[in-house]
């Protein structure tokens, strides 16, 4: 028996229920389907009493039930009561396997083999996916979970943990943790490493089972599940151990592919794209609409304010102002011509070139991450040497670049429609040059988020982005009065190139002609002298290389292979040297710079000769810091340890200039010949951090600095996404007493982070709200001086360097005997 | 709307730029020993002085030249002490600690050439000796304190091998684990020793033990004994590597607090010192005043 609905709303998130309340409301026949047994999976699985946050705070709330910032517990508890209040029809403890049909007869299948019909679909599933299923005899039995909330819970129990990363680990070490709880634990790992995980946590998983805590079976698999046992294939032959409990970690699969399964398109192949939509969240199969987290909106108040839209545009309200309304409008009414929001989207979306594609939802939502503003003519938009990497579309006049730094007049014009500073965007570098308004003009900034997002999802944007960036990028290289139709030919013949960490772009030895331009990540040049590779030097993302085999057909000197993950544009040799032939001034301007690297290649190699030592030195040392991520950092903290004393007075002034949190851990980190590379944040060129922050929090400023605003909602993504674990979750600290007050009577902790238990205490004491952020380095941007860890070390241990500028000869060795 | 471009000041950007790429050198070295060539000359001008300026009857504090260099003196004793406060608060502004302690040492050796010409070599059994006795201690304990701080640095990187302190006693903590199952087939009197050795607490050692890295009531030294190579069994052998291995991670961070203990237990002697120097010099002013 199957029943029949105006409206089929799959998933229980913020998006589901605030669409769910509002077709109850309206009196629309709907249910909510939601696939575990309560409310909101996504919300209900943070952390115990985590603070949900309301970002952004200027978008109003549409939505028939209420949010605002506050506890986990209360916002689910507002939610459950608020829900049977208004009677909507839900549906738990069931998964949405299929949904066929078409637009007002669809079927939707569940697990168990229930049906339902419904005219219309919205599906509000978020991004989580389903955790990857044990596939044996017996995987459907109930003593298989998918999750561990409380390792805590569970007594006298045989358990056995299957999955060999961070999450299988972790949860094998928590249940094993307290020997009064009597658990006997296992971990299973299909192969005989666990290269997955992080090396903290194989060590503490070994150490556990050097003390017999856990069994850790290494390439064992589980081939039956039967009830309290486990059969296990092992290399020795089949196995039974008993078994009350499997906890299976071994990864999830993202709902995209059920998605697609339900005829819904995506914007491309890309792992970052989302389902095409119509501005009223309807996906390319008519009928079943989109929303929330899953159509790229992962903030709650989007999700909730997305449930109201769709339902509403559902019920044939079709003049429905989106809820961003208010806040596009006051974007551009600094704009002028008092146009509309609708008008100006228009505008910017027929007269950008990059932009034409774009579904108005599409212009909205690159929008709320974008800036718009008006310049007069001779107003400066950015100067050279900005740090930026944002990319700015020009929507109305003209602009004029600065392209020789020492002649403001000699200016090469880019027309409306067109983009700029697209090479902070791709390389991560500051600005090339400075530009100005030609006329009155309009331009749309895009952010970094933004702009790539755009590039991923839209390919036609992608494909023109790449184009001007490597035209621009060549004639800003060479300079030299190049024009666009002079490297014409180099442009068409240029091709981009992936290149992964260590992976050789030249080989010394080799007789290929091409010549390289490093357009995102960096490069190491290393020469094999006395039968070892001696590093020469480092290359910068907009640096040129492989030109002197094509200047004077020599074979390759040396080696240039990628330090971290980078992307080269090639070019052919012979359309370099036709371009020099026609242009003397880039001829020599080539000749050059080959001149000043040969000197440097051949100043490494005599003192190779006179001081092997120096030599060997200075080349490890550089690995060494490229091994530890310099090579994709702008600004980073060293310690020389020769002159660091411990007193940890860099860390004490990093937090008294910080709210009271350090911002970086001195003692942690890899250390070669006394040069240590702390724990704190490098500013990364393309900052991971920055990859999936759902609020945007993460920003460069205008020093340089990657730096996290107040809008920061603590999930905890950045976190785990730096490489470099230089970011920590703290709520702010309470203020402490002054230093004076510490001198004269000992009042407050005194100078430098204070302990836990201190925060925590006088928080509680005042009553202060201990919501966790994520807090990391920001430079010491605003501070007169700056970075204070510096300026507070008493005997000059510590520096903060840009690597290309530091990575040099002179440098590495000025304190080796 | 013009302002709204980012022009926010490459002075900004140049500073930052200069920064990034400082050559890392020491504080002795700052500036290029800029407080070394300031404190020289102004010794230089001291010594040649206090042997031209004729004063009657003969140099003391008393003298015009006394009390210049007297002035001079005690405006740099409070100057030098400020550098405790300097240490710690965290102000913006465009100075650094490292020039600080720069000046602070070579200004305070200066001090030992204009204190003592300051006394005109008059020393007796007073308040005013009591200052610039006190001043020669405080000194004194410097130059330990730079020796300390130009040598031990290296040895503290090295012991450490890329382990924080933490990570130190965690890994002991490992050990002290392991040593805890591996001692249950013992018998009363190894499982007796074994258990002093874990009973004992690192952190809770004696000043001098602490300074000197000798701990000769060691229980996990004394527990190895009762295990004497050659005459154990399979069960004894065991214990007595990891006795082993928790010996040479104890030495680990004996020598860790050893050398933190020896960067830091000058400024015990430095700093009250200072405190007293203060009170005797102000003693000595008050009195100079009274007496006039
Ligand atoms: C740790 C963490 C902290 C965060 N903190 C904040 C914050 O403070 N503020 C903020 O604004 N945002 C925060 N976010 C982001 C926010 O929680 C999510 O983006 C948001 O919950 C997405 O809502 P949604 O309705 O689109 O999907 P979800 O909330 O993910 O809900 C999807 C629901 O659909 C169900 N479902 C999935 N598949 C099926 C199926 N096939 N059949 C039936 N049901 C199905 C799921 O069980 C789930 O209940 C945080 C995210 C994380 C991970
Ligand atoms: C009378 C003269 C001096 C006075 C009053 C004085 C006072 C002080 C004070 C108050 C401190 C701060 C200690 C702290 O708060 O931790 C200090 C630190 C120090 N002093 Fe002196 N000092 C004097 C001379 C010297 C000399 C001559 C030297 C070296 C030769 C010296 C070397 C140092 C060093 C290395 C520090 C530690 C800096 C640091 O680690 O921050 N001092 N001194
Ligand atoms: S937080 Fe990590 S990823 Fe982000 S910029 Fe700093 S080091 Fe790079
Ligand atoms: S630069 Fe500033 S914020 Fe960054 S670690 Fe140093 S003191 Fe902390
Ligand atoms: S302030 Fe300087 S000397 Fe002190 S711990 Fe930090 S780096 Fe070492």
């Amino acid at each position: 028996m199957s029943e029949h609905y105006r409206v089929a709303i799959v998933g229980s998130g913020p998006a589901g229920l605030s669409a769910a309340a509002h077709a109850a409301e309206l009196g629309m026949p709907h249910i909510l389907i939601e696939k575990t047994d309560h409310l909101s999976d996504t919300i209900f699985k943070y952390q115990k009493g985590k603070h949900v946050m309301a970002t952004p705070s200027n978008l109003v709330l549409r939505s028939d039930i209420d949010f605002d910032a506050g506890k986990r517990e209360f916002i689910l508890d507002t939610w459950d009561t608020q829900i049977e209040e208004h009677k909507v029809n839900v549906r738990l403890n069931s998964e949405v396997t299929a949904i066929t049909g078409e637009t007002g007869n669809f079927k939707i299948e569940l697990k168990g083999g229930d049906t339902i019909q419904a005219e219309a679909v919205v599906m509000a599933i978020g991004t989580q996916g389903n955790p990857n299923k044990l596939r044996c005899p017996g995987s459907d039995l109930p003593l298989i979970q998918y999750q561990l909330d409380d390792p805590g819970e569970y007594f006298d129990e045989h358990i056995t943990v299957v999955g060999s990363g961070d999450a299988g680990i972790e949860n094998a070490l928590g249940l094993a943790a307290d020997p009064a709880q009597r658990n006997v634990v296992s971990i299973l790992n299909r192969r005989a490493e666990f290269a997955r995980a992080k090396p903290a946590n194989v060590a503490l998983l070994e150490e556990a089972e050097r003390e017999g805590r856990i069994s850790v079976r290494r390439e064992t698999n589980p081939s039956e599940v039967r009830d309290a046992e486990l059969v296990l294939e092992t290399r020795d032959g089949a196995e039974t151990i008993p078994c009350d409990r499997i906890i299976a970690r071994t990864g999830s699969q993202p709902p995209r592919g059920f998605v697609e399964g339900c005829g819904i398109e995506f914007t491309s192949e890309e792992r970052s794209a989302f389902p095409k939509l119509t501005p009223s969240f309807e996906t390319t199969k008519s009928g079943i609409h989109v929303i929330g987290a899953l159509a790229g909106y992962p903030l709650i108040k989007h999700c909730m304010n997305q449930g109201y839209d769709v339902i509403e545009f559902l019920n044939g309200n079709h003049d429905l102002k989106p809820a961003d309304e208010p806040i596009l409008a006051e974007k551009f009414a600094a704009l002028p011509g008092n146009r509309s929001v609708d008008e100006w989207l228009e505008i910017f979306r027929n007269n950008i070139v990059i932009l034409n594609e774009l579904s108005p939802l599409q212009m909205r939502e690159l929008m709320l991450d974008s800036d718009v503003a008006a310049f007069d003519s001779h107003d400066m938009i950015f100067v050279r040497n900005d740090p930026g990497s944002s990319m700015f579309c020009i929507a109305e006049g003209s602009v004029l670049v600065e392209v020789n730094p020492d002649d403001s007049s000699i200016t090469v014009p880019i027309e409306q429609g067109s983009i700029f500073g697209e090479v902070g965007l791709i390389s991560g570098r500051r600005r090339g040059s400075t530009i100005r308004a030609a006329e009155p003009a309009v331009t749309l900034e895009l952010s970094r988020t933004a702009a790539l997002k755009l590039i991923a999802t839209v390919p036609s944007a992608g494909r023109a982005v790449n184009r001007i960036t490597i035209e621009r990028q060549l004639l800003q290289m060479f300079g030299s009065g190049l024009t666009k139709e002079d490297v014409a030919e180099l442009v068409e013949a240029a091709e981009v190139v992936e290149i992964r960490a260590g992976q050789n772009v030249v080989e010394e030895g080799g007789d290929d002609k091409d010549i390289f331009v490093i357009q995102q990540g960096s490069m190491i040049v290393e020469k094999n002298l006395g039968g070892k590779p001696i590093f020469l030097s480092y290359l910068p993302a907009g640096s040129y290389f492989g030109e002197m085999a094509v200047i004077d057909g020599s074979k390759r000197t040396a080696t240039v292979k990628a330090a971290i993950k980078s992307e080269v544009v090639k070019f052919p040799g012979d359309a370099f040297l036709r371009l020099m032939e026609k242009n003397p001034a880039l001829r020599e301007r080539a000749l050059n710079d080959m001149a000043s690297r040969r000197q440097v290649n051949s100043f490494v190699e005599e003192r190779k000769e006179s001081f092997s030592g120096a030599v060997d030195m200075y080349s490890e040392t550089a690995k060494f810091l490229i091994d530890n991520g310099i090579g994709e950092a702008t600004d980073v903290l060293l310690i020389d340890e020769t002159l660091c004393v411990g007193c940890d007075n860099c860390e004490k002034a990093c937090a008294d200039s910080h709210e009271g949190l350090s911002r970086l851990d001195r003692e942690a980190g890899r250390t070669y010949a006394h040069l240590h590379v702390p724990t704190s944040c490098r500013h990364c060129e393309h900052p991971h951090c920055m990859a999936d922050c759902p609020p945007n929090a993460i920003k460069r400023g205008p020093d340089g600095e990657v730096f996290i605003d107040e809008t920061c909602i603590g999930c905890g993504n950045c976190q785990r996404n730096c490489p470099y674990g230089v970011i920590r979750m703290d709520p702010k600290p309470p203020k402490k007493p002054s230093l004076l007050s510490w001198l004269l009577f000992g009042a407050g902790p005194g100078p430098g982070e204070a302990s836990y238990s201190w925060r925590k205490k006088t928080a509680e004491k005042k009553g202060l709200e201990q919501a966790k952020q994520a807090i990391k380095c920001d430079m010491c941007a605003g501070i007169d001086g700056g970075p204070a860890c510096v300026r507070a070390c008493p005997t000059g241990a510590a520096i903060r360097v840009a690597p290309e500028k530091f990575l040099t000869f002179t440098k590495l060795v000025e304190d080796v005997d | 709307m013009a302002s709204s471009a980012k022009n926010s000041g490459s002075a900004n950007f140049e500073r930052a730029e200069k920064r990034r790429d400082t050559d890392h050198e020491s504080f002795l070295s700052h500036k290029r020993m800029r407080w070394l060539k300031v404190s020289v000359a102004l010794c230089l001008i001291v010594i040649v002085s206090y042997f031209l300026v004729d004063v009657e009857p003969r140099h003391n504090g008393g003298t015009w030249y006394g009390y210049t260099l007297g002035t001079i003196g005690a405006l740099l004793i409070v100057w030098l002490s400020l550098l405790g406060i300097r240490k710690r608060n965290m102000s913006p502004g465009r100075w650094s600690l490292k020039a600080w302690t720069s000046a602070h040492v070579y200004l305070g050796l200066a001090l030992i050439v204009i204190g003592t010409m300051h006394t005109g070599f008059q020393l007796g059994w007073n308040v005013h000796t009591l200052a610039w006795a006190l001043m020669m201690l405080v000194v004194i304990s410097g130059i330990y304190g730079i020796s300390a701080y130009a040598t031990l640095p290296r040895s503290l990187s090295n012991n450490a091998r890329e382990m924080t302190r933490g990570q130190m006693v965690e890994a002991l903590a490992a050990i002290d684990r392991q040593l805890e199952t591996a001692a249950q087939p013992l018998d009363r009197g190894e499982a007796d020793a074994v258990i002093a050795a874990l009973g004992q607490d690192v952190f809770k050692a004696g000043f001098l033990a602490r300074l000197t890295g000798t701990y000769p009531r060691c229980a996990t030294a004394r527990a190895q004994n009762s295990f004497p190579a050659g005459s154990i069994n399979k069960a004894e052998e065991k214990v007595s590597a990891l006795l082993g291995r928790r010996k040479a991670q104890l030495g680990q961070i004996r020598r860790h607090m050893r050398y933190r203990a020896l960067l830091e237990v000058w400024l015990f002697i430095h700093v009250p010192a200072t405190i007293a120097l203060i009170a005797a010099l102000a003693a000595h002013i008050i009195s100079v005043f009274y007496y006039w």
